[in-house]
């Protein structure tokens, strides 16, 4: 399973690497969100820094989804989805995989987007720490959830649709537990940010138990 | 094509002919009962708060409604559960009308909570974490309902929509629990919508509300199954009656 898991996700990655979509599309997609926030929001009035945490997840949120979707869209031109259920890979390690390689584009995307905030917004960086276990946490959780219901979207006409409605409400909980936990290290706060840690994990759990499971009556007929 | 629409309506899989039944036209009629006891005891004999005034009416069908969305919420997940073990597609079916009655209570909980909101907090809606995990809830289901409504295959449809049902139940807690942190961690405690204890005539009314909106909720849940079963069979049979007419014009010609 594990073995499948490392060939699908180096599959999608060489693939990312090769087609760059994810880097001449979604990462200056990321960074126009940040620039869109400054249109919105007064930049004179320290808006941008007080928002911060919110912001970024956001960002974030947004430009992992259309990551996400390509995810799913790279399978489903010629036939690809019957050739991956043909070439006898375990169904939990497509997931693991997809989970895998979709994670590897968020925690760049995430780098970006940090690098982005330091500079855009002027925020400084405390509690590493925390931060750094915010963005590993998050980053799974996001990805669980995502290929998941990425699979549940896939194939069908209405996906750009449907993907952002059926997950963005699962995620709130993710987008307010990282949101809170990086107020927490900005503010000097640490202590109050690591049950948000915890929450996500068990969230991220929830999402790969049901993952490695579901996925294999999806993969079926699609 | 798959297994399951190769021969839709299997030996161990029967169900209702048409929406209506002696038993439901009895329940119905109970219901009906119910619902006047409670106008009867919610607007007229039960006495106007102290702190709330009227507006305390709206808690005899808010909180019985309230309670009953998530209790459709869990009859989605059993069914989607029992679906993917079983294949049964009465069970699928049983998922789907839960959720739609579900969706129904949780709109019906925050439009009455929003009528409650006004007179008594001044505002339609604040952040408090019960409201703010309802109007979640109400989103997730809309998502469920969403995926019910693609346009696939019954097999693909259906297993879709039994992952999405089967995930609504830890959705549903995590959110409720990440919610409550968000509101109580900076935040002074949340409003309480109960308020202060309650006794007599006003304690009576709140649980004939529950009887009543319970006895409601059930009808509507399998008045909506009826209704889902026979549309599947309508499908089905027109299927069958479109591949006949075909067959017969190819022995014509």
């Amino acid at each position: 399973m594990l073995h499948d898991a490392w060939l699908i996700a180096r599959k999608d990655l060489k693939l990312e690497i090769r087609s760059r979509v994810a880097l001449n599309q979604v990462v200056p997609f990321a960074l126009l969100v940040l620039v869109l926030f400054a249109f919105a929001l007064d930049p004179d009035r320290g808006l941008l820094e007080k928002a911060t945490p919110g912001l970024y997840w956001i960002a974030v949120l947004f430009s992992g989804l259309l990551a996400m979707q390509r995810s799913f869209a790279v399978e489903a031109a010629d036939g690809v989805t019957d050739a991956l259920r043909l070439s006898g890979l375990a169904p939990a390690g497509i997931y693991l995989g997809k989970t895998l390689s979709v994670a590897v584009q968020l925690l760049v995307l995430e780098v970006l987007l940090g690098v982005g905030v330091a500079v855009l917004y002027g925020t400084s960086m405390t509690g590493w720490l925390l931060l750094l276990a915010t963005i590993v946490v998050a980053t799974a959780a996001i990805s669980t959830a995502g290929t998941l219901f990425g699979v549940v979207a896939a194939g069908l006409r209405v996906r750009e649709t449907l993907l952002p409605l059926l997950l963005l409400p699962v995620l709130a909980p993710v987008l307010i537990g990282a949101t809170r936990a990086f107020e927490a290290a900005l503010s000097g706060t640490p202590s109050e940010g690591w049950p948000w840690v915890g929450l996500m994990s068990v969230f991220a759990a929830v999402y790969v138990v049901a993952g490695i499971f579901g996925f294999g009556p999806l993969m079926e007929e699609s | 094509m798959t297994t399951e629409t190769a021969g839709p309506f299997g030996a161990s899989d029967s169900g209702p002919t048409s929406t209506g039944s002696r038993t439901t036209m009895i329940l119905g009629v109970v219901t009906l009962v119910a619902l006047g006891v409670l106008v009867l005891f919610g607007l007229i004999l039960s006495p106007a708060d102290e702190n709330q005034g009227d507006a305390v009416r709206i808690m005899y069908v808010h909180v019985p409604s309230a309670t009953l969305s998530y209790v459709g919420c869990f009859l989605t997940a059993i069914g989607s559960a029992v679906f993917l073990w079983r294949k049964s597609r009465w069970w699928d079916l049983v998922a789907y009308a839960s959720a739609e009655v579900a969706a129904l209570f949780t709109a019906f909980t925050l439009v009455t909570g929003m009528l409650w909101g006004r007179p008594t907090w001044g505002v339609f809606w604040v952040w408090d974490a019960r409201l703010t995990s309802e109007a979640m809830l109400m989103l997730l289901l809309l998502g469920y309902l969403a995926v019910r409504g693609i346009a696939a295959d019954y097999g693909v449809r259906a297993k879709r929509a039994a992952i999405v049902g089967l995930l609504l139940v830890p959705n549903v807690f995590i959110v409720r629990q990440s919610v409550q942190w968000w509101r109580t961690l900076h935040q002074t405690p949340t409003l309480s919508l109960s308020g202060a204890e309650i006794q007599g005539l006003m304690l009576f009314s709140l649980f004939t509300g529950f009887i009543a909106i319970t006895l409601s909720f059930i009808w509507m849940v399998i008045h909506r199954f009826r209704v889902a079963w026979l549309e599947e069979q309508v499908d089905a049979e027109g299927l069958d009656t479109a591949i006949a007419e075909r067959r017969a014009e190819g022995v014509v010609s």
